[in-house]
């Protein structure tokens, strides 16, 4: 900002001389394409509500979002050379918009990740053949119980918007992870929350306890949002800038006091950690992620983290980098808190949504623990967790589209005993995705939580061996609904297991078969999560 | 025996570099025969059972052959067989595999156990003749599953015995649990669930206790590497290794068992079918004493040094109080669980007294005890299934109906309480005598353990065996050719070994003197007498 601000002073002083050429801002438009992609399609997407018959409004829809996401991947993968180490005249080439997004390696390993998982997701969203259509409401705005409402619901028919809205949260994230600048990040932040928001609260089953959910989502988040908000003001008093780097020369040269500093350090972190479902800012994780229409709530578990712990890790590393020695106590302290929330309190749940909901609050802790470390290994362990955690996690919310009942799922764990005697597969299935959740060796949930605590034992040992405790502690309830499924038999009235169209098969396969190959060879990930581990100072 | 002057010759130092598949390929044998059986439909259960005790035989056989050409000459490598390849290259993760003396007559163990465990379960899951205690809600039980299921834990076990990479060792020690975890919830007795979910809890938490330890030494030692090899004499000893031993020990004390951490093995032995006991508490609990070798002794030899008088108290704390507990037992599994709780003890102590003969005795006691008290649970697995019951009050003068079972009890229960002329014998002097070379009181008191030992076992085979015949003993049938080709093999080794130990013990001793080595401790100089009475 600043320095377009100069730029256009320099360009003024120069009119009196003969015309100079206008020096146009670098945009750096190359790199931005995944991000044009995903926000074309989106935009297209909003006609193709508009113009697109509705019979086939569907299936136009969804094959725009794959193919839209599928396109951004293939740009990524083209793409990620061009990074901040790339000469140019000015910092890299990879510093686009002027200097307020920056393409580092960590930049374009995050996109493409959240890419790949919102693929996974996109075809989640896309079932239709387990329930009569799908997970998505027919008609939002209709009343709840209403006549029109009741025979709807039993039609085909679907709320198309949210591919659109999808793909905006994407491109929000896709922008949060390079944003160099904070204004641009709250923008971002915006871009990516308000579709999430609205998705919440489009379950076609339930449908008031999903409203209620998306209202509690969007309250919550705006006073978030208001937070990072009043900490970016905060710091920008502070530090003369809104841009990163500034921020940290600032801190590094000011003789002022850092109270201005910290207190904003402070709101801003509300802000992320909220996005990021930590605790203790972690109390619309369970409501919401139960009362999301289950699609939604796997996208939000695996992009949403993805995003946050982007946009925290840079925040933390680039601005804050020389100060790290005031914020750590803060990090293992919200570490610690969220791993034994998430393990504690998940031990008394009921319903598999929420177990699971407060099982990604202990895996943010976990996740947060690696990042204490604040070296390279550091973030190569985040980035590698985040893959697998991410893959995981669709899989299992996956896995529990499939079990239904008249009621619509079947989430109470009362059904899922004896689910070893109706379906093997279905089973076997969620005993590797929990395992890999616990931490067993052969996962890539063992691996993953190797890495992390690897990175971060140098310097936080005892936050290491809490981890190992909570993680113990943690285990009991994925081993619950083990013993429950294999060991226990089935209730009267025992939920049936929905045959998954191949949308849902490819996802569940995908998810199921990178948690046992990165478990059994993490080499080239690992190889990948290592190279990526740079940002840009 | 060996003299505080005879420093063994063989090379002290676990290898780095080989190119070994030989033991690769014996770890993978029962994964592709477990997966094989797990492919095959629910109506193959006949060839299910078919080919485990086919691949359990080859495996046998296989390792058979390996022990026989492990070199036992006075300048052996201490680690043969050895075969090590990069994994995870960024953690410093090796595929690495080679035995030494006290690895490989382990692992034989193991792979004469899972042929035997196989024979006797043959038909224990068909609800006819042979089935075990009739839970009539546990119906329809997977044969092929359970069959897959011991081939899979024979893989994890194997791969315990043979890995030479921290990391490696620690996945194969979790990944264990799994198999376990399944035969006992699955196909065990009405308390299966409960079992089955504080046997995997308790070892979980050891297991993540250690892995705190494995990621503590990897760091600590600065190598960038998890291969024994490059860590042994590398560890920071000091306040550190003690802390870092305590991890790898309250893991290990909690598989071995030892008093305290005990009071899982009860439970899962009692509840779990009895191949499955068998195996359990044959092989598995073995892996903790083996960890205590391998690991906690030459990675921390300071800290063994310290916690030896406490680890050795709590093992004969251990021998007296299991005893004490098997003798009132009712429910006949858990009885031979208590046992086990009690053998353990002994091994304890053998390792940490730190002398030769105590070492030595102790390997050859977790040999023993394995086919020991895995005959014993396949026997008392033989009796239940004719009887239904796990009490030994619906029990009583069966010997008269079934004699040849009878003989066969007695002779297992004579091995359980070593008798001379049993291998458990030979093994249980070795260690008595090597603790009271060091610590007089402490082998007296584990002596009195032999006392207990003769009540409990003879207590259970009069109570069943002898006395009035009841109504339901007298429909028993005797045992069929079968179910003898299960135990008799066992039977047979332990009294061979009883009456000629030499051989393995030849492969035992250099290994046992290298771990002395490692912990910097030589065996305590005999007293000589002289003909006048003067002491030299």
């Amino acid at each position: 900002m600043s320095t377009m601000l100069h730029a256009t002073l320099s360009s003024g002083a120069a009119l009196a001389a003969p015309l100079d050429k206008i020096q146009a801002p670098s945009v750096g438009y190359v790199v931005l394409l995944p991000v044009f992609i995903v926000l074309g399609a989106a935009l297209l997407g909003i006609l193709v509500e508009a113009v697109v018959p509705r019979t086939e409004r569907f299936v136009v829809q969804t094959s725009l979002t794959v193919l839209a996401l599928i396109g951004a991947v293939v740009a990524v993968a083209c793409l990620h050379g061009k990074t901040t180490t790339t000469p140019s005249p000015k910092a890299g080439s990879g510093i686009s918009f002027i200097g307020s997004m920056a393409f580092d390696k960590t930049g374009w390993f995050l996109q493409g990740t959240i890419l790949a998982l919102a693929i996974v997701a996109a075809l989640l969203m896309a079932e239709r053949s387990v329930d009569v259509g799908g997970p998505i409401v027919a008609q939002a705005s209709l009343v709840v119980g209403s006549p029109e409402d009741r025979r709807l619901s039993q039609t085909t028919r679907v709320q198309t918007e949210i591919f659109p809205l999808m793909l905006f949260a994407v491109a929000g994230m896709l922008v949060f992870t390079v944003s160099n600048n904070l204004i641009l990040m709250f923008v971002a932040l915006e871009v990516l929350s308000l579709p999430l928001y609205l998705m919440a609260g489009l379950a076609r089953r339930r449908r008031l306890l999903s409203q209620e959910a998306a209202v509690k989502y969007f309250l919550l988040g705006a006073f978030a949002s208001a937070f990072f908000l009043y900490g970016l003001a905060l710091l920008y008093g502070y530090a003369d800038s809104v841009d990163l780097p500034e921020i940290a020369k600032a801190a590094q040269n000011s003789d002022r006091s850092d109270a201005l500093l910290f207190i904003g350090l402070a709101l801003l972190l509300v802000g992320l950690l909220f996005k990021a479902g930590i605790a203790p800012f972690h109390s619309w994780t369970p409501d919401v992620y139960q009362g999301a229409p289950t699609p939604v709530t796997a996208f939000m578990a695996a992009c949403t983290k993805v995003a946050a712990f982007g946009g925290i890790l840079r925040v933390l590393y680039v601005a804050f980098h020389n100060t790290q020695n005031d914020w750590r106590p803060i990090v293992w302290a919200v570490a610690i808190a969220s791993m034994v929330v998430g393990a504690v309190f998940g031990l008394t749940q009921t319903d598999v949504k929420r177990i699971l909901a407060y099982s990604s609050i202990a895996h943010a802790g976990f996740i947060l623990v690696g990042l204490v470390a604040l070296d390279d290994e550091g973030i190569s362990s985040v980035l590698f967790y985040l893959l697998t955690y991410g893959f995981t996690t669709l899989a299992a919310f996956g896995l529990l589209m499939m079990v239904r009942d008249s009621d619509g799922e079947a989430t109470h764990l009362s059904q899922w005993s004896g689910l070893a005697k109706k379906s093997p597969l279905v089973a076997i299935t969620m005993t590797v995705l929990l395992m890999s959740m616990a931490g067993i060796p052969l996962t890539s949930g063992f691996t993953g939580k190797f890495y992390v605590f690897r990175a971060a034992y140098h310097v936080a040992g005892p936050l290491v061996v809490i981890a190992l405790v909570c993680s113990a502690i943690a285990a009991f309830f994925y081993l619950r609904i083990i013993v429950l499924m294999f060991f226990a038999e089935p209730p009267e009235n025992a939920p049936t297991i929905a045959v998954p169209g191949w949308a849902t098969t490819m996802a569940l396969t995908l998810g199921v078969v990178i948690t046992i190959f990165l478990g059994l060879f993490p080499q080239p990930i690992i190889d990948l999560a290592g190279k990526a581990a740079h940002l840009t100072a | 025996m060996t003299t505080a002057s005879t420093i063994s010759a063989v090379s002290a130092d676990f290898p780095t570099h080989g190119h070994n598949v030989t033991l690769l390929i014996l770890v993978l044998l029962p994964l592709v025969g477990s997966l094989v059986v797990f492919a095959l439909r629910e109506e193959q259960g006949r060839l299910a059972k078919q080919i485990s005790l086919g691949v359990s035989l080859v495996v046998l056989v296989y390792a058979v052959v390996l022990l026989f050409g492990f070199d036992t000459g006075s300048h052996a490598k201490r680690m043969q067989y050895f075969g090590s390849w990069p994994w995870i290259k960024d953690f410093g993760v090796h595929l690495a595999f080679g035995v030494d003396g006290i690895a490989i007559v382990l692992l034989f163990m193991s792979v004469v156990l899972v042929p035997a465990v196989i024979l006797a379960s043959w038909n224990a899951l068909d609800s006819k003749a042979g089935a075990e205690e009739a839970d009539p809600a546990v119906k329809n039980k997977s044969v092929k599953n359970y069959f897959a299921l011991l081939l899979l834990l024979e893989f994890f076990m194997i791969g315990v015995f043979t890995a030479a990479d921290v990391f490696l060792f620690y996945v194969f020690f979790e990944a264990m649990l799994v198999p376990m975890y399944f035969i006992i919830g699955s196909f065990g007795g009405p308390r299966r669930q409960y079992a089955a979910m504080k046997f995997f809890l308790y070892s979980l938490i050891g297991g993540l206790l250690m892995l705190a330890s494995v990621i503590g030494v990897y760091v600590s030692s600065g190598t960038g590497s998890f291969a024994i090899g490059d860590l042994v004499g590398h560890v920071p000893q000091g306040a550190t290794g003690k802390w870092l031993f305590l991890g790898f020990f309250i893991a290990f004390a909690i598989k071995a068992p030892l008093v305290p951490f005990h009071t899982w093995l009860p439970d899962a032995g009692a509840e779990a079918p009895a191949g499955g006991a068998a195996l359990l508490v044959g092989v598995l609990d073995k892996v903790g004493t083996f960890g205590f070798l391998r690991y906690c002794l030459p990675l921390f030899p300071s800290a063994s040094r310290t916690f030896s008088m406490t680890i050795m108290i709590l093992s004969v704390i251990g021998i007296l109080y299991a005893a004490f507990l098997a003798i009132g037992q009712r429910d006949m599994k858990r009885l031979v669980a208590y046992t086990s709780v009690a053998h353990f003890g002994f091994i304890g102590i053998g390792i940490f007294a730190f002398t030769s003969q105590g070492g030595s005795g102790a390997v050859l006691y977790m040999v023993n005890h394995g086919f020991s008290t895995g005959a014993l649970f396949i026997v008392v697995g033989l009796l239940i299934a004719r009887g239904k019951s796990r009490n030994v009050d619906d029990y009583g003068g069966a010997a008269k109906v079934t004699p040849i079972l009878g003989g066969l009890f007695l002779l297992t229960g004579l091995s359980a309480l070593a008798l001379p002329g049993m291998s458990t014998f030979i093994s249980e002097f070795l260690v008595l005598v090597g603790t009271f070379t060091r610590h007089k009181g402490l082998a007296i008191l584990a002596t009195t353990g032999i006392i207990l030992a003769a009540i409990y076992v003879l207590y259970l085979y009069q109570r069943t065996f002898q006395g009035t015949v009841s109504e339901k003993v007298k429909k028993f049938r005797d045992v069929n050719p079968r179910e003898i080709l299960a135990v008799a093999p066992l039977l047979a080794l332990i009294v061979f070994l009883g009456v000629y130990p030499k051989p393995i013990l030849d492969v035992i001793n250099p290994a046992v003197k290298a771990t002395l080595v490692d912990v910097h401790k030589q065996d305590p100089t005999p007293v000589y007498g002289t003909a006048d009475g003067a002491r030299k």
